[in-house]
């Protein structure tokens, strides 16, 4: 369904990434690893239209979005939960989860999304009226999911979901994104740095290094990867 | 504890001192010694340097005393006059008689006071509109705005020139004066899209600058520094009104127009827009990705917030019966940007307490004479430090903790 080809992705002068090449298939979980500053993050800005590349093509369902507008790729599908969370501090939960349906006119679906959201997190319904800066870490993420599932999007793109998160709560998030993905048939672009975490969800994975795809395989193949073990994973 | 205190106390007395000593100290030039130059002696008056010891002691230990308590209030509770204010919007039993006691006195208002205060009043309101307006760009929204000036002149210009060249009346110029502030809103908005903060506030003002300059020297078309004048007052079908009759019927224009504006502010606020334009102010990359189209919305903030002005231009033509340049001053955007931050930044009952504080006071405070601006002055200077949120803090929700039921 996504297929990008080629991107290079420029800040100024500096380049983020350097000829990525990446294929998502319908209803997979793809994993990207990688360390610090390989150029996870840029990959999703650039498949959202946030950081637009510099040349390159990225095809959703066949057509070109390489560079639409965030809010026509939003339209089309593609959701994105920016890492750090991002959630607006001032807005109460339910208005965060309102700006997550921002593009969509329909009423009941909307309603019926959010009685979905406040099944997957319970504890959102609690905090309804509460400020999203008032809500703690975990909670803060499963906000930041939800808006973007408000949008009822075909590909989520999820950056970071265990950034700063006891473990525990990264357990029950990366269950929960199992869940999504096999309830809605939701395909999940997931980027993280928890390597082990991540590629136990995912069905494949790549490992990017330096603005580059230096690796992509199953997530079995990876798991006993050797490479990958001693880089990402922390085992022998 | 108690000794704790008193040490404080001590302490306080002690720094107060030294205060005075140095008042005294740098004032000690120009006011104890004095030169007659006639007689060609040195007159020394060193009662001067007593009161002014005095004075800056007295002062500076009110000024620790009330620093002291202000902090220890924050310390023990989260400010009184909110919960206070939260009350009289929460419970009904207390906001409706309010409400119809402000009715009352605004419509009774003309008629008890004298022709200058309903003109005075008047200034306030247009002042009012003007603030709500820029409460859409710079409470809501965000962006620090210092050139307000100039679409409240294009609003004004857009009524005397209309009427000065093809006779066009009040009621048709004021929806025209709206579009034209809207219109330069956005033709300004894009240019300076990526700005943000001080930076989108020196652009701002330098557009400011740039009109009032125009209007000024491009004599062809605005008629320069000498202005345009008799421009008619709001007509009333086809009465003659007297002068106090048509300064009446204008307050009532300015308080309908008031209410207007509160209401379409209040519908605002709780839009999809609304809402778009709070989430844009906290985080763009997000709005980015949630699909709010960023420039789409900004435009809309900057328009939002020009139309006002646009329309206060015009009943500010129509109050005065003639505009000239000096009239569109940086001041005059500089008064209206305290306003809004003086009132409490994105509330609207803030905004209208600030508006009349800010108009109102001055010019009650002629009985002061020279002294009236010092005395402006003060009152800014505290509020700032006492309520740096302004007068009504802006509270967007009370947040509640629910506890589960089941």
């Amino acid at each position: 369904m996504l297929k990008l080809e080629n991107i290079k992705t420029y800040y100024g002068n500096i380049q983020a990434l350097k000829g990525v090449d990446i294929q998502i298939s319908e209803g997979e979980i793809i994993t990207l690893i990688g360390a610090n500053g390989a150029g996870k993050t840029t990959t999703l800005m650039s498949i959202s239209g946030i950081a637009p590349p510099r040349s390159g093509k990225i095809e959703f369902f066949g057509k070109d979005i390489t560079n639409l507008a965030p809010n026509h790729i939003v339209s089309m599908g593609i959701s994105h939960v920016p890492e750090g969370r991002r959630i607006f501090p001032d807005l109460t939960v339910q208005e965060n989860l309102d700006i997550g349906a921002f593009l969509r006119k329909d009423k009941e679906d909307i309603a019926k999304d959010l009685n979905y959201v406040t099944e997957l997190f319970p504890i959102l319904k609690k905090r309804r009226k509460q400020a999203g800066g008032t809500l703690s870490g975990g909670e803060q993420q499963m906000l930041a999911i939800s808006r973007a599932l408000m949008g009822r999007p075909k590909l989520l793109l999820l950056d970071e979901p265990s950034l700063g998160l006891a473990p525990i709560i990264v357990q029950k998030i990366f269950e929960i994104i199992k869940e999504i993905n096999s309830k809605n048939k939701t395909t999940i672009f997931l980027v993280e740095q928890n390597a082990n975490q991540a590629l136990k969800i995912a069905n494949r994975g790549y490992v990017m290094e330096n603005g580059k795809i230096i690796l992509s395989d199953t997530s079995e193949n990876l798991l006993t990867n050797k490479e990958v073990k001693k880089a990402y994973l922390g085992g022998e | 504890m108690t000794t704790d205190i008193s040490a404080s106390k001590i302490d306080g007395i002690k720094k107060s001192v030294y205060t005075a000593l140095w008042f005294m100290f740098l004032t000690f030039p120009i006011m104890v010694i004095k030169v007659n130059t006639i007689d060609n002696i040195i007159i020394w008056r060193w009662e001067n340097m007593f009161f002014i010891g005095a004075g800056s002691f007295i002062l500076s230990f009110i000024w620790r005393y009330m620093i002291s308590k202000n902090e220890m209030k924050s310390e023990d509770s989260t400010g009184i006059l909110q919960t206070f204010s939260e009350k009289i919007t929460s419970e009904k039993k207390i906001y409706i008689p309010i409400i119809i006691a402000a009715a009352v006195f605004v419509i009774a208002f003309p008629f008890i006071f004298s022709m200058y205060n309903t003109n005075i009043m008047i200034t306030a309101l247009i002042y009012v509109m003007l603030g709500l307006g820029l409460n859409i760009v710079v409470g809501i929204s965000g962006h620090l705005f210092l050139g307000y000036a100039a679409f409240y002149a294009a609003g004004a210009y857009t009524y005397a020139l209309l009427n000065h060249h093809f006779d066009i009346s009040f009621w048709f110029a004021l929806p025209i004066g709206a579009a034209i502030g809207a219109v330069i809103g956005i033709l300004l908005g894009f240019p300076v899209l990526r700005l943000k903060g001080d930076y989108l506030a020196i652009v701002t003002l330098g557009f400011g600058e740039i009109v009032r300059l125009i209007l000024e020297n491009w004599n062809d078309f605005s008629f320069g520094p000498s202005g345009i004048a008799n421009i008619p007052r709001p007509p009333l079908f086809n009465l003659k009104l007297s002068l106090s009759e048509a300064i009446v019927y204008l307050y009532f224009i300015m308080v309908v127009l008031c209410i207007f504006t509160v209401f379409i502010i209040r519908r605002l606020e709780d839009s999809r827009i609304g809402r778009a334009l709070v989430a844009l102010r906290e985080d763009e990359t997000a709005c980015q990705a949630m699909g709010i189209d960023k420039t789409k919305i900004k435009l809309t903030a900057f328009a939002l917030g020009t139309t006002w002005a646009g329309m206060g231009g015009v009943l500010f033509a129509a109050k005065t019966t003639f505009v000239n340049p000096s009239s569109f001053t940086i001041w005059e955007s500089i008064m209206v940007l305290c306003i809004v931050v003086l009132g409490g930044m994105g509330s609207i009952v803030g905004v209208i307490i600030g508006a009349m504080i800010l108009i109102l006071l001055p010019e009650y405070l002629r009985a002061f004479s020279e002294y009236r601006m010092i005395i402006f002055g003060i009152v800014l200077v505290l509020m700032m430090i006492f309520r740096p949120g302004g007068i009504v803090t802006s509270v967007r929700k009370n947040y509640k903790f629910e506890l589960e039921s089941k």
